[in-house]
């Protein structure tokens, strides 16, 4: 059967700012949030029952620190947000963790790591750091360690700054974990981790006169596992994949991805709902999903002039676009995720709706995430949203979802069906029930 | 169910307040049918439909192009954002251009019998957009959105019109009345006296006045086109100020005292940088458009003296 949602509602306090990006790591023990006012918070999956076959998972919060703060650019008289838009996080190489967080011109590097011990016993100064009186010392001995509470610590180790004229959008590290990428609207740049002082620019789409501009970047990863390949993905709905091998420059895409517009469905509002607000390889690096205002859909590496599947996110509001055009709503950002094996494909949408689309079976289902509706263990109900004509029981209706509640960012564990689904100023994670 | 419900005022994650503008209260309805017969088509129906149509047009033009000027002040304004707007009134302008509306309307105010000084910016405007042999990027099926059966409106001549072979509905004039239908002019930011007159027609006007639209209307695109000029042109044309008795600039300072015309300049926009000169508003639209060649014949040279005057009542306004 179609899998079941329990809900184990766990949020964050609602006084927390508005969260802006979602991360898993690589193993799913991670959970790390950006939010608008510049922090991260890390949650830490409580793996004390993972061995009992009804294990539910908790997430608790094992680090919070601020990444990023405001800043005033002084030659343009503008504020430079804190928000973060991205965490990325490294493979574990060692007992520490490292994050890549990025606002819209810095990119940090983070080591969060733990300390559970400290050492005590120093000759020369007492627990409390005062120094002692020399002259009373006696005896010599030897600073031992001894277990504290554990601490998580999280410090800055690199940050990458100066690179970027126009607002980051997208993060990447690279699977070859010496490199990442950074994209702002009109260039990606190729870092070294361990370089900050300079950044290797390999995409510039800036056209010589900036009236002439109609097309930018809005999101690029690298391939899982091809190091030289990544993608970035545009407002015009095209998707180009780039190989670092064979130039510097990569203007010249080696794949252009696009799907052939339906002339029928054409209006206005066509490019605006084109333009794609995320792009992800898949785990197997086999497909890559687009996420555009009305559709999620699902492409094949090899083949570049459609895509293989097409889901509709909520293609009610094909008829209010102008009315979504005028409240600004029709730029939302909406990311997408995949599942573990590639089987199932999650976005958000409005009245705090995300979608989940199973591709094999093509079935898909809606969920909401609110308090009312999560309760502890719960199963979460399916919604439907009733596009017109006579409303049945349970259906809401196309003019009563509330715009304002907008699930932008979402997040799938790597390995267990566990999801992380932002609200506006809410996290909450669902588990899959296991019977 | 008028989508006017669903439409909110957003403000979560820095987005923009955007003007809701009661269109058909006194909007800027025109009939063609004095005109030469320009966009004249069989049947008064037809005639009818294509003014709604032009109408709903021309109100997402204004509606994109005060999205582009009035940008968040302190933070660098969305560049993506910005580029698809604009993209849009590029669409619309190059449509409009290509289906001789624009002509239509130079023709109709530079013969009219309203002074010239009224029609400044909206005369400026077209004479300098029209050319005749206009770049075919052009979209050759005028088509709109899908319109659900059940949203369709009582008023049929905006919800099941073709302008062109499209078979599909006219759901962009469909929305764009629900947008309209019972909405206020709203300043963000502003106070209350503001609000209360830059209010168009009366503020509870309802669907019931656009079934009268076309039949009985007077030809508002004339009064509307008046206060183009008097606003800023082409961007505020749909602004009708109701307190403006002590002449345009006082009600419209008020209206717009914090608007930055650095941000009227695209490409200004677009780079994200202030740049100290402020243009015309005549300005925003040529730096858009992709072809504008030389005014056409029919714009005679008071069109340049009348630019003049709107430069300064443009300096007056935002303060300089």
């Amino acid at each position: 059967g179609s899998s079941k949602l329990n809900s184990m509602f766990t949020s964050v306090s609602p006084k927390a700012d508005i969260i802006s990006t979602v991360e898993f790591n690589h193993s799913g023990e991670l959970l790390a949030t950006g939010d608008k006012g510049g922090r991260v918070v890390i949650f830490q999956q409580d793996t004390e029952n993972k061995s009992l076959p009804q294990c539910r998972s908790e997430y608790n919060v094992y680090s919070t620190f601020q990444s990023h703060e405001p800043e005033f650019d002084y030659l343009k008289s503008l504020e430079i947000e804190e928000k973060i838009n991205k965490i990325r996080w490294l493979p574990q190489k060692n007992a520490a963790q490292f994050l890549l967080s990025t606002n819209d011109k810095t990119i940090k590097l983070w080591k969060i790591s733990e300390r559970d011990k400290r050492p005590e016993g120093y000759n020369l100064k007492e627990e409390d750091g005062r120094c002692r009186d020399s002259t009373t010392i006696t005896t010599l001995r030897v600073p031992v360690f001894r277990p504290m509470d554990l601490m998580v610590e999280a410090s800055p180790r690199r940050v990458f700054a100066n690179a970027h004229t126009y607002h980051i959008n997208s993060i990447s590290v690279n699977s070859d974990n010496e490199t990442y990428l950074s994209a702002d609207d009109l260039r990606v740049n190729l870092w070294h981790l361990e370089i900050t002082d300079r950044s290797f620019n390999i995409v510039d789409i800036k056209p010589a006169n900036m009236e002439e501009l109609t097309e930018v970047i809005t999101a690029a990863e690298f391939h899982p596992h091809q190091c030289n390949t990544f993608v970035y993905s545009s407002s015009k709905g095209t998707i180009r994949m780039c190989d670092m091998r064979a130039s510097a420059l990569c203007d010249k895409h080696s794949k252009l991805f696009e799907e052939p517009e339906d002339p029928s469905n054409r209006s206005f509002f066509s490019e605006i709902i084109s333009s794609i607000s995320d792009v992800k390889f898949s785990h197997s690096g086999r497909y890559m999903m687009t996420r555009d205002y009305l559709s999620v859909k699902i492409w094949d590496l090899n083949m570049e002039n459609r895509p293989v599947e097409t889901y509709q996110v909520h293609e009610y509001l094909r008829s209010k676009l102008c009315s979504l055009y005028e409240n600004d709503c029709i730029f939302d950002k909406f990311e997408c995720c995949w599942n573990g094996n590639d089987s199932v494909v999650m976005t958000g949408s409005y009245n705090n709706f995300f979608r989940m689309l199973e591709r094999t079976q093509r079935r898909d289902i809606t969920l909401e995430a609110s308090r009312e509706s999560s309760k502890a263990r719960q199963v979460l109900k399916p919604r439907r949203v009733c596009a017109g004509g006579k409303r049945k029981k349970d259906e809401i209706s196309v003019d009563s979802l509330d715009f304002n509640k907008k699930i932008l960012h979402t997040a799938w564990h790597p390995q267990e069906n566990i999801i992380a689904v932002a609200t506006t100023n809410n996290l909450y994670i669902f588990q899959e029930k296991v019977n | 169910m008028s989508a006017c419900t669903l439409v909110s005022v957003s403000t979560v994650l820095g987005c923009h307040s955007c003007f809701r503008v009661d269109m058909f209260s006194k909007g800027t309805k025109r009939k063609f049918s004095d005109d030469g017969g320009e966009m004249s088509d069989e049947s008064l129906g037809g005639a009818n439909v294509s003014s709604s149509y032009n109408l709903q047009r021309q109100s997402l033009l204004d509606m994109s192009l005060i999205k582009l000027q009035l940008c968040h002040m302190l933070v660098e304004p969305n560049l993506c954002r910005s580029v698809l707007i604009a993209n849009t009134v590029r669409q619309i302008q190059e449509e409009m251009t290509h289906d001789g509306s624009w002509q239509a309307v130079t023709e109709a105010f530079c013969n009219g019998s309203q002074s010239p000084s009224e029609r400044l910016v909206a005369t400026e405007v077209l004479c300098r957009s029209r050319e005749q042999d206009a770049e075919p990027k052009l979209f050759s099926v005028i088509s709109y959105e899908g319109c659900r059966e059940e949203e369709v409106v009582a008023d049929e001549t905006l919800c099941s019109v073709s302008v062109s072979d499209a078979a599909s509905n006219v759901c962009l004039s469909e929305s764009v009345g629900h947008c309209w239908e019972t909405g206020e002019l709203r300043v963000v930011e502003s106070d209350e006296e503001t609000s209360e007159g830059s209010r168009l027609g009366p503020g509870d006007d309802d669907d019931d006045d656009e079934d009268d639209e076309d039949e009985d209307e007077v030809d508002e695109e004339e009064e509307s086109s008046r206060e183009d000029s008097k606003s800023m042109g082409q961007v505020f044309g749909t602004f009708e100020i109701k307190n403006g008795s002590s002449g345009p600039d006082s009600a419209l300072e008020e209206l717009f005292s914090d608007v930055d015309a650095s941000y009227y300049d695209l490409d200004t926009m677009l780079t994200g940088i202030q740049s100290a000169p402020k243009m015309g508003p005549y300005d925003l639209l040529d730096s858009l458009a992709p072809s504008h060649g030389p005014p056409s014949l029919g714009s005679p040279s008071n069109c340049r003296s009348d630019l003049n005057e709107l430069d300064h009542i443009m300096e007056i306004i935002v303060g300089s």
